[in-house]
């Protein structure tokens, strides 16, 4: 295949050219671009909470006095405990994907901001709420008996408590965390355990690597410590179980208000917590597959113009001794070359997208191995488009060489 | 002439079907995306308070000590007023009215049996809030400035609070029981929610809070009832200054109503006067010129509430359009020049460059007609897809009559445009050298 006369010939239409190709060049820009960041959210979308989400519901009750909080929470976890297929009714004050109740930034140093660590998610938990979670321990203690300790307002005063991995390899790297300690103005942890993985309860609003910052306190039941209750049951009984557990709340407590919106399973609230997610990447694709469509919509109607314009040319060709094969080739590689001019502008706007991209939205570089890929979706794109009227060409006779227009 | 043009441009397209149904599809598929974020972006960041807006404002100071630094993702302390300042401001009564306010959630025991106690959404404000903001008042009206000072147990309830507690809406004299204190009810307003709520502090969803009742805002702080959003302090816990009184927390909003230029100048040159006697005495470390009083509109874009994804849906969507733009002058371009013959027949007749072009012009306005009508559909599809989202703004994803019309005149806009360049290419044909081709 000679590929001199097709250039010859794309120098005659240089303008239609030019437009496919920069349609060509948009939509492999886009391509990546919009490819690069469905699977960020995927990657967001599939946050790894640490917990055996399937197994788990939480249910919240608010409405009453501090004072009542003891009272309550030994009515309801008997209450709870009593409704047939619950495994444990136990105290916590957040869930990964459920409302933010305590979060602050930590330092090295007692009192002051001045080695700060970072933004964390205070986990408060009651006896057994650590093993009903399901969480992993991979250094250190379990929280035994005495390690419970009240807390008034906040969190407790002077606490052992559980970091992330991910924690511990921020605030203390290259070290064992067992044993150390740190501050939030002056309430005092002291680490003494390490959990495999723990989201914060609004992992989304911070950075991908700040997820995990979350901290198991171990704390005794009442104060800031009421009316969240983390409900296990075998994973076929969950739904059930919460909805019976509802139910059972008027019995159980009947001047309390049942948290309608926050009292859900954990896989509910997942779904619900990264639907716009979900969206997104939906509108993504969407947008994706239409501007593809379009494309290749384009190119279609220009090589089908471009064929009826040259059935005279190529039944001189063919009467000259030019096969079927030949002039099919000749179509898909003319169609090769439009799109590698396309492909070659568009790698550099895609770089250029992703830039602007990054300094509005907080977004990585594109990896590099994105655009290999978005070239071949758009050669490809571009010999499926180009095949029909390239064919139809291929079936022109001969004898409308011999004929006048 | 037009009718004409008209007449051959629908000939043209009908010729080739399948070619006009592509251009169609595209700038459908184009204008539809765009308008569903277009109109999206339009309804968020519309006036609250159309007729009111352009007399309200809202004045901030600077108390933060110099050195304070804020984290990254924490809200901006100095966007609320700290309790002295709104009550310094309130008491100097230099604008024709002025309120100030904090939203807060209160349990509400309804009067009637059997019904369930719920949360319900209000705000703790001053007198004037009913006059400012323009409330309409059913029953009954607000609190005096006297109730204020006295700290009366006053509550002013939106229509459907009065009727979900009570069963109906005339309870002025009737005892509202919200949190854990009774209320006497002196007046009910008509449904009130302007989206967003300007008014609102910002860490709240302002598209889809409403307030439910209102209450005298020094019951709220007598009574250290709960509020909303952000309140920052920045002093250490042990000094005297933090607490909601405290001149080291902020969680106040405060609006009020100018109706000059000049008397926006003197409130501005007030504000910049109120904190150079702060710093005066000692309580504010900044430079004066950072009070500063913004409008309505101004203070929204100020606040930014549009979320990062519908900013980039936008763009996304307009860069769709784009590429359907694209597409379209490559088939335009296509299709006006296969028609040579007859363009240079038309010339050799006497036609002028114009002419062909005003033609030309006339066939892809017809396309963009046809195109926008699509484009109307499919935003109407797009608008009820984002009404199922749930997001705070979802419910307000309606098209007005500007956004109707805007729909066609996009479209129409898109589609000439699209045909600038093949219609001036076609015009340049030589008509001689065409037809001796022939």
């Amino acid at each position: 295949m000679q590929i001199q006369p097709i250039v010859a010939a794309l120098r005659r239409h240089r303008l239609a050219t030019l437009l496919i190709a920069m349609e060509i060049a948009l939509a492999c820009a886009v391509l990546c671009n919009a490819f690069f960041l469905v699977a960020q959210r995927m990657e967001m979308i599939h946050t790894n909470s640490g917990i055996d989400e399937r197994s788990l519901a939480v249910l919240s009750v608010n409405g009453f006095e501090p004072s009542q909080a003891a009272d309550v929470n030994a009515r309801m976890l008997a209450g709870l405990q009593a409704i047939p297929g619950v495994q444990s009714a136990t105290l916590i004050n957040q869930v990964p994907f459920g409302p933010q109740r305590a979060a602050a930034g930590v330092t090295h140093d007692p009192g002051g901001y001045k080695k700060l660590i970072g933004v964390v998610d205070f986990v408060l938990g009651g006896p057994g709420t650590f093993k009903a979670l399901g969480l992993k321990l991979v250094e250190g203690r379990l929280p035994q008996a005495d390690d419970y300790q009240p807390a008034v307002s906040f969190v407790p005063n002077d606490a052992q408590v559980l970091v992330t991995r991910a924690l511990a390899e921020h605030a203390w790297p290259g070290e064992s965390p067992l044993g150390k300690d740190f501050w939030c103005d002056k309430f005092h942890f002291r680490v003494i355990g390490v959990v495999d993985h723990f989201a914060r309860a609004q992992p989304h609003q911070y950075d991908m690597a700040q997820a995990e910052w979350t901290v198991f306190t171990p704390t005794a039941p009442g104060g800031s410590l009421s009316g969240t209750y983390l409900l296990r049951a075998r994973p076929q009984d969950v739904q059930r179980v919460l909805r019976d557990a509802k139910a059972a709340v008027a019995k159980i407590a009947p001047d309390v208000v049942l948290d309608q919106e926050d009292s859900k399973t954990l896989g509910d609230l997942r779904t619900d917590y990264f639907e716009t997610d979900r969206i997104m990447i939906g509108l993504l694709l969407g947008v994706v597959v239409l501007m593809l469509g379009v494309t290749a919509l384009g190119i279609v109607g220009l090589t089908s113009f471009w064929v009826g314009q040259r059935r005279r040319t190529i039944g001189v060709r063919r009467a000259l001794g030019a096969t079927r094969g030949d002039i099919l080739r000749y179509f898909q590689t003319e169609n090769l070359l439009i799109v590698t001019i396309g492909i070659t502008l568009g790698m550099l706007l895609a770089y250029l997208l992703n830039a602007v991209l990054m300094k509005f939205y907080e977004l990585p570089h594109l990896p590099l191995y994105y655009l290999p890929i978005g070239a071949l979706a758009l050669w490809g794109l571009g010999q499926l488009a180009v095949l029909g009227p390239a064919l139809r060409a291929s079936h022109v006779p001969p004898v409308v060489a011999t004929r006048s227009v | 002439m037009i009718a004409y043009y008209v007449d051959l441009a629908l000939r043209s397209l009908r010729r080739s079907p399948v070619l006009t149904g592509l251009m169609v599809l595209a700038i459908g598929l184009g204008i539809g995306a765009s308008m569903t974020m277009i109109t999206v972006l339009h309804v968020m960041t519309d006036d609250p308070l159309p007729g009111r807006s352009a007399h309200l404002y809202t004045p901030h100071l600077d108390p933060l000590p110099r050195d304070y630094h804020r984290g990254e993702n924490s809200p901006d302390p100095s966007d609320n007023l700290t309790w002295p300042d709104a009550m310094g401001l309130l008491k100097a009564k230099r604008a024709v009215r002025q309120a100030a306010m904090a939203g807060g959630t209160l349990l509400a025991r309804p009067a009637q049996d059997g019904l369930q106690p719920f949360y319900v959404g209000g705000r703790y404000a001053t007198a004037d809030i009913f006059a400012l903001f323009g409330l309409r008042f059913e029953y009954g009206g607000g609190w005096s400035s006297a109730d204020d000072a006295a700290g009366a147990h006053v509550v002013v309830l939106a229509d459907m609070l009065a009727r979900k507690l009570f069963g109906r809406a005339d309870v002025v004299g009737r005892t509202a029981h919200l949190g854990e204190l009774d209320y006497r009810v002196i007046g009910v307003v008509a449904d009130w929610s302007p989206a967003p709520q300007f008014y609102a502090d910002n860490t709240g969803t302002q598209y889809s809070d409403t307030d439910r009742f209102f209450l005298p805002l020094s019951v709220a702080i007598d009574k250290d009832l709960p509020v909303n959003g952000n309140q920052s302090g920045w002093g250490s816990d042990d000094k005297a200054g933090s607490g909601k009184r405290g001149a080291e927390m902020s969680w106040l909003q405060f609006w009020v109503e100018l109706d000059t230029p000049a008397q926006v100048a003197a409130y501005r040159q007030y504000l910049v006067d109120y904190s150079v006697e702060q710093k005066a005495l000692g309580r504010f470390e900044r430079p004066p010129t950072d009070a500063k009083l913004y409008s309505l509109m101004g203070w929204l874009a100020h606040e930014n509430l549009v979320p990062d994804d519908v900013q980039l849906q936008l763009w996304l969507a307009l860069g769709f359009l784009f590429v359907c733009m694209l597409n379209i002058v490559a088939l335009l371009l296509a299709k006006f020049l296969r028609r040579g013959g007859e363009i240079s027949v038309r010339r050799a007749l006497g036609a002028r460059r114009r002419d062909i072009f005003a033609q030309l012009a006339i066939e892809s306005a017809l396309i963009g007609i046809a195109g926008g009508a699509l484009g109307l559909a499919i935003a109407q599809l797009g608008l009820w897809s984002v009404r199922h989202r749930p997001d705070d703004y979802a419910r307000l994803a309606q098209m007005d009559p500007t956004m109707l019309a805007g729909t066609f005149v996009l479209a129409v806009l898109a589609s000439v445009l699209a045909s600038l360049l093949p219609a001036w290419r076609a015009c340049r044909i030589a008509p001689a050298l065409q037809l001796k081709a022939q």
